[in-house]
């Protein structure tokens, strides 16, 4: 616990962590606002850090171990830095039937990279959702926030080859 | 207030009147996802580029239904030359614009004619694709707020509890708990203050209701929460919404704020003394937080672990405050029912099912997409004569209905009606309403095991059964889908099925064996054709362990 009385300072001077404050002032710099100031830092920053764990424990006067344990329950949270491209294979019920898993185990083939990770050079990361909603489209994929849907191998192969050609993402 | 209501409404149709057309894109996730939105904009363009803006009305709406053939246009939805368009490209704006005061685009046509829109009865989706979601006039000219202003002039809150009692409503998240008693039992339990609070966070893969409902008739939802407040005593409402709904969460916070704006939200609505406000919570991708205390517990900042009941939230919930939790599809039916009285409501579906239940129509099915019917309608319409049957030419083998917690029901019972007692007697649920058709080319042992993959990662590992029972159950199935599962696999699951049932904390553990006891149930055949052959065992000279010696 810390005192409340002190000043908490943000690890750094970025800009961004005006947003993390604003998304907890909101709500009254209280203890229940936690999962709201994660998901800002998380927005504003692309993951959650030790540092950024720290400064919303501080701030909203939370057990770090709860803030731990709430970034680690939530699979929104991540506790890594995201590839310079995403692509989010939607595994719900669906895209299971009309062929996810073959889809899965040809990217994972091709780009080295087993589903939840990126690639050793940063390019790409490979996750997978549990329903996207777009069923009427199975199977769907996400490309860099772009839905893809009625894929097959040799759609995904080329709208990830045309997703990997743009520069990093993260830049724009 | 009613005579506010009506000149918001009376603006709002003569402001429409003056257009000679108007058009409706569909700007629900899926349409959206294949560029609906550049269609708008194209048509938007096209009707300045001719100067017309006076003569055609171009407007946003939701979910029009029908996702498989989208992105969907629907020229004057309200008049007497209805017709849609499917498959619309960015390229046919010029010649939508074209045929309005000629003949349809024939090439783009599709047919409305149809069992799809003709067999369907809406309720809950009744102002989809028909207004703009962000447009909150245009919700009021469809009679939206109606409901909350005569309940709060002309109703006593016993009187809005005793229409939802009438109604014979019962839960639309899965559990089908009849709303009247729930809305009874919290507004005679005694706290400081109550809360309600409405489940979005809709988990199950496979359905996409209560999405589309928040993206295409926010307000509804809004009312619907507003009435319960007003019935209950409470003052604050929550929504917890799935984070994975970034557009929900967009019009759900426009849709607040136009009705802060017109007081039909905040203090003294309607300039009564009545104070209702609604916050968005949202959530951070936990399957568990569907489950009741689950969320209560992540509304309150921390891991969703669920809780033991009783106490139930009704009595101990948010903050340790009697609360109401109803999902979203429930809460949009109770405008309507305001409106119309309970009456009415009870007059649709079955004797034990009120009402019209929506569904996500999915997997190997022509008409995949949304659908709204009346309770008690078989299994064998939703499929043949709204679905369009099965692609290909294939046979239908099996539905599977409720998710994670649901199970499969067999061909042979395609004609069951669709009501909470018919699917729970066949072993399976209602849930909230993901239907999944499956050919004959799904194996069954593989969906269990995909299933029970979901159960395992989702678990929250609080109680031991559901934590230690899914991996094992899992590994079961995996060893099945492998070939090289034993008999003495199969009586372990079984066991473990029991186990994990009947000693897990919550709802999400005591269903999980769900789908393997309704495939097991059904499809025993295929656990057994995954067993290997039975010579290689005995020529290893083992004989089956009991499960006694297993478990040591």
């Amino acid at each position: 616990m810390f005192p409340s009385s002190e000043k908490i300072e943000p690890p750094s001077d970025d800009k961004r962590w005006r947003i993390v404050k604003a998304a907890m002032q909101r709500n009254g710099n209280d203890r229940h606002a936690l999962i709201e100031t994660l998901h800002a830092v998380q927005e504003s920053f692309g993951y959650l850090d030790e540092d950024s764990l720290r400064f919303v424990a501080a701030s909203l006067n939370a057990p770090l171990s709860q803030v731990y344990g709430v970034s680690t329950f939530y699979h929104l949270f991540s506790m890594k830095p995201a590839g310079q491209h995403t692509c989010v294979v939607c595994t719900g019920t669906a895209c299971y039937i009309k062929g996810t898993p073959t889809l899965l185990n040809e990217i994972e083939r091709r780009f080295g990279v087993k589903a939840g990770e990126t690639t050793p050079d940063g390019s790409l990361s490979l996750m997978t959702a549990r329903c996207l909603g777009s069923c009427g489209m199975a199977p769907v994929a996400v490309f860099d926030g772009e839905v893809g849907g009625n894929l097959d191998i040799d759609r995904t192969m080329t709208r990830l080859e045309r997703m990997m050609e743009v520069e990093d993402v993260r830049a724009a | 207030m009613l005579e506010r209501l009506e000149e918001i409404a009376t603006a709002e149709h003569e402001a429409m009147e003056r257009f000679q057309h108007k058009v409706s894109v569909c700007m629900g996730t899926a349409c959206m996802s294949s560029q609906s939105e550049a269609i708008k904009n194209a048509l938007d363009h096209e009707v300045q580029s001719r100067n017309k803006e006076n003569w055609c009305h171009i407007r946003r709406t939701g979910c029009l239904g029908l996702c498989a053939r989208g992105p969907l246009v629907a020229v004057n939805p309200e008049g007497g030359d209805a017709h849609m368009y499917q498959h619309v490209a960015v390229e046919d704006a010029v010649d939508i614009l074209d045929s309005l005061d000629a003949q349809p685009v024939e090439r783009l046509i599709c047919p409305t004619d149809v069992p799809f829109f003709k067999r369907q009865v809406r309720i809950v989706r009744e102002n989809s694709g028909l207004i703009d979601p962000e447009q909150i006039e245009d919700y009021v000219a469809h009679d939206g707020y109606k409901g909350l202003i005569k309940a709060i002039t002309d109703m006593t809150p016993w009187d809005v509890i005793d229409e939802v009692v009438t109604s014979g409503l019962r839960g639309r998240g899965g559990g089908g708990y009849p709303t009247g008693l729930k809305w009874t039992t919290v507004a005679k339990a005694e706290g400081e203050t109550k809360y309600i609070i409405c489940n979005a966070d809709e988990g199950d893969p496979g359905a996409f209701m209560d999405r589309s409902v928040l993206e295409s008739d926010p307000h509804r939802v809004l009312e619907g929460m507003a009435l319960a407040g007003y019935a209950l005593g409470a003052p604050q409402g929550y929504i917890y919404v799935r984070g994975e709904y970034p557009l929900a969460v967009e019009r759900l916070k426009i849709a607040i704020r136009q009705a802060r704006r017109l007081n039909l939200l905040g203090s003294s609505i309607g300039g009564t003394d009545f104070n209702f406000h609604i916050d968005i919570r949202l959530g951070g991708g936990a399957f568990v937080c569907g489950e009741e205390t689950a969320l209560i517990n992540s509304i309150e900042g921390k891991r969703g672990n669920p809780r033991p009941r009783p106490p139930y939230p009704a009595e101990y919930g948010l903050w340790g405050q009697p609360t109401l939790i109803n999902n979203v599809e429930t809460f949009a039916n109770i405008p309507p029912i305001i409106r119309n009285g309970g009456a009415w409501y009870a007059g649709m579906g079955t004797a034990t099912s009120k009402g019209t239940k929506v569904f996500a129509l999915t997997g190997s099915i022509n008409n995949s997409g949304l659908i709204e019917v009346p309770m008690g309608m078989s299994l064998r319409e939703i499929i043949f004569d709204i679905g369009g049957g099965i692609p290909g030419g294939k046979r239908c083998k099996a539905i599977q209905t409720g998710g994670p917690s649901g199970g499969c029901i067999p061909e042979q019972y395609l004609d069951t009606p669709v009501d909470y007692e018919s699917l729970a007697a066949l072993g399976s649920i209602m849930g909230s309403g993901g239907m999944i058709v499956m050919d004959e080319s799904s194996s069954m042992v593989d969906i269990a095991r995909f299933f029970m993959e979901f159960c395992m990662t989702e678990s929250c590992g609080r109680c031991v059964p559901c934590r230690v029972g899914t991996v094992h159950m899992y590994n079961l199935l995996d060893k099945f889908s492998r070939h090289e599962a034993e008999p003495r696999d199969l009586i372990l699951l079984e066991k473990l099925c029991d186990m994990v049932r009947n000693t897990s904390l919550c709802g999400l553990g005591q269903t999980a064996p769900n789908p393997v006891l309704s495939t097991l149930r059904y499809f025993h055949h295929e656990y057994e054709a995954c067993m290997q052959p039975l010579q290689s065992k005995n020529g290893s000279g083992r004989r089956d362990l009991s499960l006694e010696e297993v478990a040591q």
